[in-house]
C-alpha cells in the first residue's frame, strides 16, 4: 500500500483496515480455512462469513497457506567491529528481513568495553528506532562481568523488557567470560526470570590454534574454519549446557553451524536440560566447504563464528533435528560486512569481520530444505521460523501465532514460487550472498506487518522508522515453568548429625594461609573472590523473593488477553 | 629355626631334580606360544633394559641389590615352601605354614631377620603355576635370578639350592601396577597417615609390586626440587619398585625447560594438570593447550585430573550457604556433570593439540561414557577407575557416622549412583577403560576432622592400594565380566605399556622384572580395617569380600608376602624410570602428527578495494587490554606464546621425515598469483 507516502513523522497509519479471504491459516499446532479481518495493526476476527465494515481492502488468498510472520531471533544489523559497521544497518537489514517473510528480528546489543549495559542498550534502540521496517527486540551481550553488571541486568529486565543475555566463551580477551563469571552470569539471569544465550566456543583453543594456523603460513578465510574445528564449538556447548545445569538456568544456544554440537544438545535435553538449540541460515543452507575457494572474496564472505562446517552433510543433518525437534528456533545470525571490510583481514584470516547474510533467506531455504523434502509439515515449519521463537522470548501469542488478538504479522506463503537466491537481486547491502545461486522453492508472496501490507507482487513498501520496539517480559511461561518446579525440587538437605566429638589433628593455621597467598600470586584468575561471594549471596536472597513473585507472574500473561474476540480459534478447523 | 630349615632343604633339592616338572596337576601346554620348549630360545629372548633406560646417570638402582646377592648367595637356605609335599590342593598348606618358624619372620622384629629371609629370594623357582598374561594363560615353571625371570618352561635345569615356591592349583600373575597414588604429598601441611613405607607395603600385600606417586610440587618449589624430595623420600621408605608421575600445580617461568630436563634426564614421562582446585592448581584452558602441546613433542602423557574448578567453587559456596556443612556437601558440591564436563573439554583440547591423553580417577558413569565416545572416534585417550569407583558407591556420604563418611571424601567424588561400581566394571571389560589405580591418599579420622564443620576443609582422598587386585577380581572375573587374561591387562599390562615400562613389568617373560603373584582364586578373604596394612581406622571397603586374593608376592625376586605374612624391606624399592614416546601410545599420535598438517589455498593477492578502518590500532584483536582485568586468566600470554613457537620449531624436526609433503606446502606463498579474486566465480 501507501508505503513511502509516510514519512518518519507518521510511523504507524491508525485505521488499516485488511481482509484476507480464503486463506488456509496455518499455526503451529494444525491448519485450517478461514478468512482473517484486521484492525489497527491487530488480528480481529478470524472464521467465515465475517462482519466487516464496508470499503476494506481485500486478498484473496485462493486457498494459500497464511502463517504467522517470522521471527528472525538474531540478527547483528549495524553492528560495529573494530571501527566498522555492518553494511546492513536497520533499515537494510528490517527491509530485507520482510522482504523474506520475517516481520519481527531480534537484535543483539553489543556493548563496547567500558560502555554501560544500559548506554549500549538505549544506543541500539536509538538506532532501530530510527530505521527499523518491521517489529524487534533486543538481545543484550554481556561482553564483560564486574560488581555492577548485576544492577544493570536487572534494569533491563524490570525496566527495558529484556529478557536475554548472551554470554561470549569465546573471543578471548575481548568479550570471552570465564567459567566462575558464566556461572554467575547465569545464576543472575536465572533469578530474573531472563534467558541465558551462549556463543559457544572455546576461546582459549581457539586463541592457541590461531597461533598455529597463522605460524604454518596460512592467511588466508581456509585459516578461520582451521582453527575453529567443529570439536572446539561442540565442548563450548557442552560446558555451558553444564553451568546452565548447575545453576538450573535455561539456555539458549546460537548459531548452532557443527552436527557434534547439534548432538550435544539433543543428548542434553533427552537427559532434561532446558536447552534451545538456533541453527541458522547459512548452517541450514550451504556448508564451509567454500572457505576453500580460490576467489579469497567468496571464501570471505563466508566467515563467521563459529565458521561453517566443511562436511557438506551438516545442513541436511541439522534440518532433521529441526525436524524432530532437536532444535527449535532457526535465526540467521545476519551480519554482513563488504568486500572491502572484510579485505581487512586479506593478510590475516583472524583480522576478517564475521558474519553473513541470511535474514532474507531464512524462510525459504528452510521451506525448500525441509517441508520440499518431506521432513518437516507446514506446522512445524511455522513453529521453527516464528512460535517456538515467540514462546521462548515470551511473545507468544502476540506473535507467532494467527489468532484473534495477535499482531497482524502475516505472511501468504507460495510453496510453489521457485527463484534463485543471488547478489544482484537481493536486498541486502552486500555484493556477495552465501547463497548465491541456490534455487529454493517457497517464497512469500504477501507480506503484512503490523497490518500493512508491505510485500506486494514482488514490491517492498517499507516505512523506514515504522518498527516498534516490542518489550518482552522475563519468566517466560514456556521455558520457565520447568526451572521453577526443579528449583523447588532441588533443595538440598544436609544430614543432622551429632557433633564431631573426636581428635582433629592439630594444623597450624600457617600453611593454609600460604596456599591461598600463593595461588593467588601464581594464577592470577582469582584476584576478586571477595566481590564474587557478595554477588553471589544477593542472588540468594533475590531467588528467594523470586518464589514469591508467583502471585504477580499472572501479570506476564496479560498480553494474552484478546481485546474483544471471544472467538476460540482451535474450535474453528 | 635354622635347623629345622635344613631339613626341608634336602627334600626340596630332591625333589627338585627328581619331580621337575612331572607332578604339575594338569597338562602343560607342551609348546606355548613364544616359550616354547627350545634350547637356547631364552637368551635370545633376554632383554637388554640398559637401552630402555634414559640416558642419565641418575639411574643407580642403589648397588645394595647387586651387593646383597653377592654376599648371600652361599647361604642360599629353603624356604618353607614343601612343594614335593604338598597336595595339589593349595587349602591345606596353611595351618601348617603358618606354624613354620619361617612364618614368625614378621618385619618389626628385627633387620638381620629380614635380610636372612631377602637372601632366601635371590634364587626361585615356581613350580606347577599356571602363567596368566595379558595375552594367554599356559602351564610351565619360572625360574628367578638376581630379580629377574630367567627362565620359563618346563624341566628347567636350575642350579642347586634353589628354593621352591608352590603354585599349584593357583594362578601366576605379573605383580600389578598402581599408577596413581599419592603417598607423600601433604594437604594443608598434613602428611597423609600411609606414607612410602606403609603405604608400598599395604600395596604389596594387595598383590601390586610398583606404584607410580605424584609429585606434588608445593608451592614456591620447582618441579625438579619436588622430584628430587620425592625420589630422596622414596628411595629411603619404599618396599617396592616405584616411579613418578609430576603434577603441574603452578605456572611459571621455565617450567617447559624443567619438564623437558624432566623428561630427558629424570625418567619421568607423564605430567598431571588440575582442572579443579581453583585458586590453587588449576590452569586455564590456554595452559592446558600449551602444556599438551609441549608434553606432545616431547614424547610425554599428559593427564588431567578432570573437574570444572570454577563451578565446583560455585557450588561450594551456594551448599555451604544452605547450611550443608557434613560431607554431604562435598558430592553435592562436586556433581557428576561437572566432572564430565571437565574429561569432555580434556579431551577436546588433546585433540586440537594431537597429545594423547590420560583421565585419571574416573568416577561417573557420564564420564566414562565420554571417555568411551571419544575413542570410538579415534581419540588417543585412556581412562583410569580407581579402587574406590570400582568397589563401592558414594551413598555412603549420607552416613550418619561423620568419620565414615568423611573417609568418602576424594576429589572427583564417588557417585551416589549405586549403579556406577557395576557399570565402571563392564566399561573396564570391554575395554573403554583400560588402567586401574587406587588414588590411594588416606588420612586419620583426626586429620579428616579438620573439616568437621566446612567439609571444604576435609582432607581429600580414600584408602584402595591394597584392595585394588582383589576388588576387581571380584567384580570384574568372578562376576564374568572378564576373563584372567583381562584382569592382568587391566591391573599391570596396559599400565606398563602406556608408560613405557612394559616388558620389564607387566608381563611374565623371560628377562622381565621378578615381580610375582600367585593368585588363590578359590577363597575369599574380607576386607576390613582391623586387618588391613594401613594406618587408617576406616576402610571404605569395610566388609566387603573377596574371592581372589594373593598368596604369595615375590617383588624384585624376593618373597614378600607368603599367606599374609608380610616379609618387606624399608628402601628396598627401586625408581623405575620411563622412557618418552611409548609405543603403546605414541605410535598412532606420530603418524597422525605427519598427516594432519593444514594446508592453506594458494591465491594470488588480493587487488580490490580495502575498507579503511580509522582505528586501525583498535582492530588488532589481541591488542584490546582493557579487558586484561576482566579476564584476568590470560596475564602469561606474552611468555606463553614465545615457548609455543619453539615448540613448532620441534614439531618442524618431526615433519621433516617426509620432504615431499613439505616442499607442497610451501606454496601457500602463491608463485604467479594469478587467480582472479574480486570476480564472482
Amino acid at each position: 500500500m501507501s508505503g513511502y507516502q509516510g514519512k518518519k513523522n507518521i510511523p504507524r497509519i491508525t485505521s488499516d483496515r485488511l481482509l484476507i479471504k480464503g486463506a488456509n491459516i496455518v499455526n503451529d499446532d494444525q491448519s485450517f480455512h478461514a478468512d482473517i479481518y484486521m484492525e489497527d495493526g491487530v488480528i480481529k476476527q478470524i472464521g467465515e462469513n465475517l462482519i466487516v465494515p464496508g470499503g476494506v481492502k481485500t486478498i484473496d488468498a485462493h486457498g494459500r497457506m497464511l502463517i504467522p510472520g517470522g521471527i528472525d531471533v538474531h540478527t547483528r544489523f549495524q553492528m560495529p567491529d573494530r571501527g566498522m559497521t555492518a553494511a546492513d544497518d536497520f533499515y537494510q537489514g528490517s527491509r530485507a528481513a520482510l522482504a523474506g517473510g520475517t516481520t519481527m528480528i531480534i537484535d543483539h546489543v553489543v556493548p563496547e568495553p567500558g560502555v554501560s549495559l544500559i548506554a549500549a542498550f538505549n544506543q541500539w534502540k536509538e538506532w532501530a528506532d530510527h530505521k527499523s521496517c518491521c517489529d524487534y527486540s533486543l538481545h543484550v551481550d554481556i561482553t564483560e562481568w564486574h560488581g555492577g553488571m548485576r544492577e544493570e541486568i536487572e534494569a533491563l529486565v524490570k525496566d527495558h523488557g529484556v529478557n536475554s543475555f548472551l554470554v561470549y566463551l569465546a573471543y578471548k580477551d575481548v568479550f570471552q567470560l570465564n567459567d566462575s563469571q558464566m556461572y554467575e552470569v547465569f545464576s543472575a539471569i536465572r533469578d530474573l526470570g531472563a534467558i541465558a544465550q551462549v556463543h559457544a566456543e572455546n576461546g582459549d583453543i581457539i586463541a592457541e590454534e590461531q597461533k598455529r594456523i597463522l605460524g604454518l603460513g596460512i592467511t588466508g578465510p581456509e585459516g578461520h574454519v582451521l582453527s575453529r574445528p567443529e570439536e572446539v564449538e561442540a565442548e563450548a556447548v557442552n560446558r555451558a549446557v553444564t553451568v546452565a545445569n548447575q545453576t538450573n538456568c535455561p539456555l539458549y544456544v546460537t548459531k548452532v553451524m557443527s552436527k557434534s554440537a547439534a548432538d550435544v544438545i539433543a543428548q542434553t535435553r533427552k537427559k532434561g536440560t532446558v536447552v534451545y538449540g538456533e541453527p541458522i541460515s547459512a548452517s541450514l543452507g550451504t556448508d564451509g566447504t567454500h572457505y576453500w575457494s580460490k576467489n579469497w572474496a567468496k571464501a570471505a564472505a563466508y566467515v563467521t563464528s563459529p565458521p561453517l562446517s566443511p562436511d557438506p552433510t551438516t545442513p541436511d543433518y541439522l534440518n532433521s533435528l529441526l525436524a524432530c525437534g532437536d532444535l527449535q528456533v532457526t535465526g540467521s545470525g545476519h551480519c554482513t560486512f563488504n568486500t572491502s571490510q572484510r579485505a581487512v583481514g586479506k593478510d590475516n584470516f583472524t583480522l576478517i569481520p564475521e558474519g553473513t547474510n541470511g535474514t532474507e533467506e531464512r524462510m525459504s531455504i528452510i521451506w525448500d530444505k525441509c517441508v520440499v523434502t518431506g521432513k518437516m509439515d507446514e506446522n512445524q515449519f511455522v513453529a521453527v521460523t516464528s512460535t517456538n521463537a515467540a514462546k521462548i522470548f515470551n511473545l507468544y501469542p502476540r506473535k507467532g501465532r494467527i489468532a484473534v488478538g495477535s499482531d497482524a504479522d502475516l505472511v501468504l506463503w507460495d510453496p510453489d514460487a521457485s527463484k534463485i537466491i543471488s547478489a544482484k537481486n537481493h536486498h541486502s547491502a552486500v555484493e556477495y550472498n552465501i547463497f548465491e545461486g541456490i534455487e529454493v522453492r517457497g517464497a512469500p508472496l504477501v507480506v503484512i506487518s503490523q497490518g500493512k501490507i508491505t510485500l506486494e507482487e514482488g514490491t517492498l513498501h517499507t516505512t523506514e522508522g515504522s518498527g516498534r520496539y516490542i518489550t518482552r517480559k522475563p519468566f517466560p511461561d514456556y521455558v520457565y515453568k520447568r526451572i521453577k518446579a526443579r528449583s523447588w525440587m532441588a533443595e538440598l538437605r544436609g544430614v543432622p548429625r551429632g557433633l564431631y566429638d573426636g581428635p582433629v589433628c592439630e594444623v597450624t593455621v600457617t600453611p593454609k594461609v600460604t596456599t591461598a597467598v600463593t595461588s593467588g600470586k601464581t594464577s592470577p584468575v582469582k584476584s576478586a573472590p571477595q566481590p564474587v561471594r557478595n554477588l553471589h549471596q544477593s542472588g540468594f536472597s533475590l531467588s528467594g523473593a523470586q518464589i514469591d513473585d508467583n502471585v504477580p507472574r499472572r501479570n506476564t500473561q496479560r498480553i494474552v488477553a484478546p481485546p474483544g474476540g471471544r472467538a476460540n480459534i482451535t474450535t474453528l478447523g | 629355626m635354622a635347623e629345622r630349615r635344613l631339613l626341608p632343604q634336602d627334600d626340596d633339592q630332591g625333589s627338585l631334580l627328581f619331580k621337575l616338572g612331572t607332578d604339575s596337576p594338569k597338562p602343560r601346554v607342551k609348546f606355548g606360544g613364544m616359550f616354547c620348549n627350545i634350547e637356547g630360545a631364552y637368551e635370545n629372548k633376554t632383554l637388554n633394559f640398559e637401552s630402555y633406560s634414559p640416558s642419565s646417570a641418575r639411574r643407580n638402582p642403589k648397588g645394595r641389590v647387586g651387593d646383597q646377592k653377592d654376599n648371600f648367595s652361599d647361604t642360599s637356605s629353603v624356604g618353607n615352601f614343601c612343594v614335593s609335599q604338598t597336595p595339589p590342593s593349595r587349602t591345606q598348606p596353611p595351618t601348617p605354614l603358618s606354624a613354620s618358624p619361617g612364618q614368625t619372620i614378621v618385619y618389626p622384629i628385627g633387620h638381620n631377620r629380614l635380610q636372612n629371609e631377602r637372601r632366601e629370594g635371590d634364587k626361585l623357582i615356581i613350580k606347577g603355576g599356571k602363567i596368566v598374561n595379558d595375552d594367554q594363560s599356559f602351564y610351565a615353571d619360572i625360574y628367578i635370578e638376581d630379580g629377574i625371570i630367567k627362565q620359563i618352561g618346563e624341566n628347567l635345569i636350575v642350579p642347586g639350592g634353589v628354593k621352591t615356591v608352590d603354585a599349584y592349583g593357583h594362578i601366576v600373575i605379573p605383580g600389578g601396577i598402581d599408577v596413581n597414588t599419592c603417598l607423600q604429598a601433604s594437604h594443608m601441611g598434613m602428611s597423609p597417615a600411609d606414607d612410602f613405607y606403609q603405604g608400598t607395603r599395604a600395596a604389596l600385600a594387595g598383590g601390586t609390586t610398583m606404584i607410580i606417586d605424584h609429585v606434588v610440587p608445593e608451592p614456591g618449589t620447582t618441579l625438579l626440587s619436588a622430584y628430587e624430595q620425592w625420589r630422596d623420600i622414596a628411595d629411603m621408605r619404599s618396599c617396592c619398585d616405584y616411579s613418578l608421575h609430576i603434577d603441574i600445580t603452578r605456572w611459571h617461568d621455565g617450567l617447559f625447560e624443567e619438564l623437558e630436563t624432566l623428561v630427558k634426564d629424570k625418567g619421568v614421562n607423564s605430567f598431571l594438570i588440575f582442572m579443579a582446585y581453583k585458586d590453587q592448581y588449576q590452569s586455564s584452558d590456554s595452559q592446558i593447550y600449551e602444556m599438551f602441546s609441549a608434553m606432545r613433542e616431547l614424547g610425554a602423557i599428559a593427564q588431567v585430573h578432570a573437574e570444572n574448578g570454577d563451578i565446583v567453587k560455585e557450588e561450594q559456596k551456594k551448599v555451604l550457604d544452605l547450611g550443608i556443612t557434613g560431607p554431604e556437601g562435598h558430592v553435592l558440591s562436586h556433581p557428576e556433570e561437572v566432572e564430565t564436563e571437565a574429561v569432555y573439554r580434556a579431551i577436546t583440547i588433546a585433540k586440537q593439540a594431537n597429545c594423547p591423553l590420560y583421565i585419571t580417577k574416573v568416577m561417573s558413569k557420564t564420564a566414562a561414557d565420554v571417555i568411551a565416545k571419544a575413542r570410538k572416534k579415534g581419540m588417543v585417550i585412556y581412562g583410569e577407575p580407581i579402587t574406590a569407583s570400582l568397589g563401592t558407591d558414594g551413598s555412603h556420604y549420607w552416613s550418619k557416622n561423620w568419620a565414615k563418611a568423611a573417609a568418602f571424601v576424594m576429589s572427583p567424588p564417588l557417585n551416589p549412583d549405586p549403579s556406577t561400581p557395576d557399570y565402571l566394571n563392564s566399561l573396564l571389560s570391554c575395554g573403554d577403560l583400560q588402567v586401574t589405580a587406587s588414588a590411594h591418599c588416606t588420612f586419620t579420622t583426626a586429620q579428616k576432622a579438620i573439616g568437621k564443620d566446612n567439609f571444604t576443609l576435609i582432607p581429600e582422598g580414600t584408602n584402595g592400594v591394597e584392595e585394588r587386585m582383589s576388588i576387581i577380581w571380584e567384580k570384574a572375573v568372578a562376576t564374568g565380566k572378564m576373563d584372567e587374561n583381562d584382569f592382568v591387562a587391566v591391573t599391570s599390562t596396559n599400565a606398563a605399556k602406556i608408560f613405557n615400562v612394559y616388558p620389564r613389568k607387566g608381563r611374565i617373560a623371560t628377562g622381565s622384572d621378578a615381580d610375582l603373584v600367585i593368585w588363590n582364586t578359590k577363597e575369599t578373604k574380607t576386607i576390613s580395617a582391623k586387618s588391613h596394612n594401613l594406618n587408617v581406622e576406616v576402610n571404605i571397603f569395610e566388609e566387603m569380600e573377596c574371592r581372589g586374593f594373593p598368596v604369595i608376592v615375590i617383588s624384585q625376586g624376593r618373597i614378600v608376602l607368603d599367606d599374609e605374612k608380610l616379609n618387606v624391606t624399608e628402601g628396598s624399592g627401586r625408581f623405575i624410570p620411563r622412557k618418552a614416546f611409548p609405543d603403546f601410545v605414541f605410535k598412532r599420535i606420530k603418524a597422525r602428527g605427519r598427516m594432519a598438517d593444514a594446508r592453506g589455498v594458494p591465491r594470488g593477492n588480493y587487488d580490490g578495494p580495502v575498507h579503511d578502518v580509522i582505528s586501525m590500532t583498535q582492530s588488532v584483536p589481541a591488542t584490546p587490554t582493557t579487558r586484561g582485568p576482566s579476564c584476568p586468566g590470560k596475564t602469561p600470554l606474552g611468555p606463553a606464546r614465545n615457548l609455543h613457537q619453539s615448540g613448532f620449531t620441534l614439531s618442524g624436526t618431526q615433519m621433516d621425515d617426509h620432504i615431499p609433503r613439505r616442499t607442497s606446502q610451501r606454496i601457500v606463498a602463491p608463485p604467479g598469483g594469478r587467480s582472479n579474486i574480486t570476480s564472482l566465480s
